[in-house]
């Protein structure tokens, strides 16, 4: 990722949310994003992502110009190889913890059978074996983000994006996700780019990013940044 | 993703929001069912007119004096009358045909302490093949009677049932007018025809009614059936051709007198009702159009609902394409939902107001798909921009969107 630029509006009311940021991000690793607000740390996710397109500059994914592609060539690539988990969870209300999980894979044309197994599948690995029909308001916000792992995972991506996955959670609920998405990291070997706020968080990267103003400032391990 | 999942998808969606869902569709329900109800009358009345036609007697012909006007109208010039001599001319120079001359009045008719104004025909023995309404039971005219004019009537059962409440007509006299008259016969029901009760009658001589109730010798209508099927419109032009003649009219003027056949009369009743039901389709359709815009409506509304909904799918790997469908199927789901039940419901009103109307309970294939059909292009006519807008959503502001 080089040269990037992500700017909204024009002339006097241009806000550069992005502004020249060079980035090199390698499979397998584990990355936090902070800084403060409106530092463009969630755009930046994005553009990672594939959900944005930045305004200027050179993204390569896996040596493609991200650039070139269309809408739909950036949904395929969402869907083969980002998984995304939200603040908010973002689950589809009064639909089963299954069915959200199954949902990536429907899109993907996998057969119904298949598609049950592989969510099942899904939903034990984060704990949450014998919940499958309880929809999101009978789960506890814990439950919900683990819910919300399974579904990013499903298709087995070999990205994870997660933008303040333990925002909306209570310290002891954060530890348990964290821990979770851990040892997922190291049994699956996929690469978590996450964004949060929270230091405690960000120790459990391996390298931090810390974003000011839409330019990178700092990068490295954790301890080294966070100091 | 396939179309089992798409579709799926949609049914989830509508069974989620069963209120909305419903209020959706009342549109198209009411659309299509309306659609349905009034083309399926309007054929049905069509349908009940030609069979009252038939009813009439079929290769009938009607002549009167006068002048024919397109359509139902009646006559307007006053022309000379036909007399009995003209009926007799017809029916010694046409040949394969029964005549029947009529001349009706109304009179009073008093039986007992009721009395009423009824219609009264003047006619002969041939009246009863010609009109097809024969003597249920008693006699028909002797020729004695008919040829001295005598006193004698043959009543409809309306006034067996209305005046007699029981008692023996036959042998009984009746009042008509000023004069007395012995009831021979009583003719068969035939009930309501062309607004007409044809129950509500009563026959005489021709020459009774010429000169007791009328004081004229004229002849109001000739009645003529044509005995071969198909040849009416020779006969016609015969009767045409001769009475031309008879009265004297000056080749290049026009007719003082027209003849018409039932089949004329069934075709302008039926090009009646046909505009009828053209526009009562018409309007039906309007209705349907108004119920495919409350489906973009409901769909728009939906779609602003979903919008974090939608943004989800498109992070998750939903294509355009995807969302697109998710939508548009979800429209034609609900509309093809609300088709059916309308086809339903328009099928149930029919039945029931036609059998209320007491007229004929037919159903048309072709007018149940095509309203089917209407309300489906619906869905996808008024379901697509609603779509498109959802499809075309910006993952990052649609996941932002609270």
């Amino acid at each position: 990722m080089r040269g990037i630029y992500k700017i909204y509006g024009a002339g006097a009311a241009e806000v550069r949310a992005l502004d020249g940021v060079d980035l090199t991000i390698r499979d397998g690793e584990f990355v936090a994003i902070m800084g403060p607000s409106g530092s463009g740390k969630s755009t930046c996710m994005n553009i990672i992502g594939c959900l944005d397109v930045p305004t200027a500059g050179e993204y390569l994914f896996r040596g493609v110009d991200v650039a070139r592609l269309d809408r739909d060539e950036l949904a395929l690539l969402r869907r083969h190889f980002m998984g995304f988990i939200f603040q908010s969870f973002n689950l589809l209300p009064r639909v089963t913890a299954l069915a959200n999980v199954e949902l990536p894979l429907i899109y993907d044309g996998v057969k119904r059978s298949t598609r049950r197994a592989r969510a099942s599948e899904a939903l034990r690995m984060v704990g949450l074996a014998g919940r499958e029909s309880a929809t999101p308001n009978q789960l506890s916000g814990g439950q919900q983000q683990r819910v919300a792992i399974a579904r990013a995972l499903v298709t087995e991506p070999p990205i994870l994006l997660a933008d303040e996955p333990t925002g909306n959670l209570d310290t002891a609920m954060s530890d348990g996700i964290m821990v979770q998405l851990e040892q997922i990291r190291i049994e699956r070997g996929i690469t978590i780019i996450m964004v949060t706020h929270e230091p405690p968080i960000a120790r459990y990267a391996e390298r931090v990013l810390y974003f000011v103003d839409g330019k990178l400032e700092k990068d490295g391990p954790p301890a080294e940044v966070l100091s | 993703m396939s179309w089992l999942d798409t579709f799926l998808m949609a049914f989830q969606a509508i069974v989620r929001n069963k209120l909305r869902s419903l209020l959706t569709a009342l549109g198209i329900i009411i659309g299509v069912g309306s659609v349905v109800v009034m083309v399926h009358l309007g054929q049905s009345a069509t349908r009940s007119v030609t069979d009252e036609i038939a009813s009439i007697g079929s290769n009938l012909l009607f002549v009167m004096p006068g002048t024919a006007q397109r359509g139902l109208g009646g006559v307007r010039s006053i022309a000379r009358p036909f007399e009995l001599e003209d009926v007799q001319a017809i029916e010694r120079e046409v040949p394969g045909i029964l005549v029947a001359p009529a001349l009706t009045t109304n009179a009073t008719v008093v039986f007992g302490n009721a009395n009423e104004t009824i219609p009264v025909v003047g006619t002969n023995n041939n009246y009863f093949v010609v009109r097809n309404h024969g003597v249920a039971y008693g006699r028909e005219f002797e020729d004695s009677e008919l040829s001295a004019g005598a006193a004698a009537c043959i009543i409809g059962t309306a006034l067996v049932d209305e005046m007699y409440l029981g008692q023996e007509p036959l042998g009984s006299t009746l009042r008509v007018g000023r004069t007395a008259c012995r009831v021979i016969g009583v003719l068969e029901e035939k009930g309501q025809s062309m607004g007409q009760d044809r129950d509500k009658t009563i026959l005489m001589p021709i020459k009774a009614v010429q000169r007791r109730l009328v004081g004229k010798l004229d002849v109001q209508t000739i009645y003529v059936s044509a005995l071969i099927d198909g040849s009416t419109r020779t006969v016609q032009k015969d009767i045409e051709s001769l009475l031309r003649q008879r009265r004297s009219i000056a080749s290049r003027a026009d007719d003082d007198f027209y003849v018409r056949d039932t089949q004329d009369i069934a075709e302008a009743l039926a090009s009646t009702t046909n505009t009828l039901t053209v526009l009562l389709g018409a309007i039906a359709a309007v209705s349907l159009l108004v119920g495919g815009i409350g489906i973009m409506n409901i769909m728009l509304v939906s779609v602003t609902e979903r919008i974090r909904e939608i943004g989800i799918r498109l992070a998750i790997g939903a294509r355009t394409r995807d969302v697109l469908l998710q939508f548009l199927v979800e429209s034609i789901t609900l509309s093809t939902l609300g088709g059916i039940i309308g086809l339903i419901l328009g099928v149930v009103g029919t039945w029931l107001v036609t059998t209320r109307m007491k007229m004929p309970f037919l159903l048309s294939p072709a007018v149940m798909l095509m309203g089917f059909f209407f309300a489906v292009a619906i869905g996808v006519l008024f379901g697509y921009f609603p779509a498109r807008k959802a499809a075309h959503l910006n993952p990052v502001d649609a996941l932002r969107h609270e």
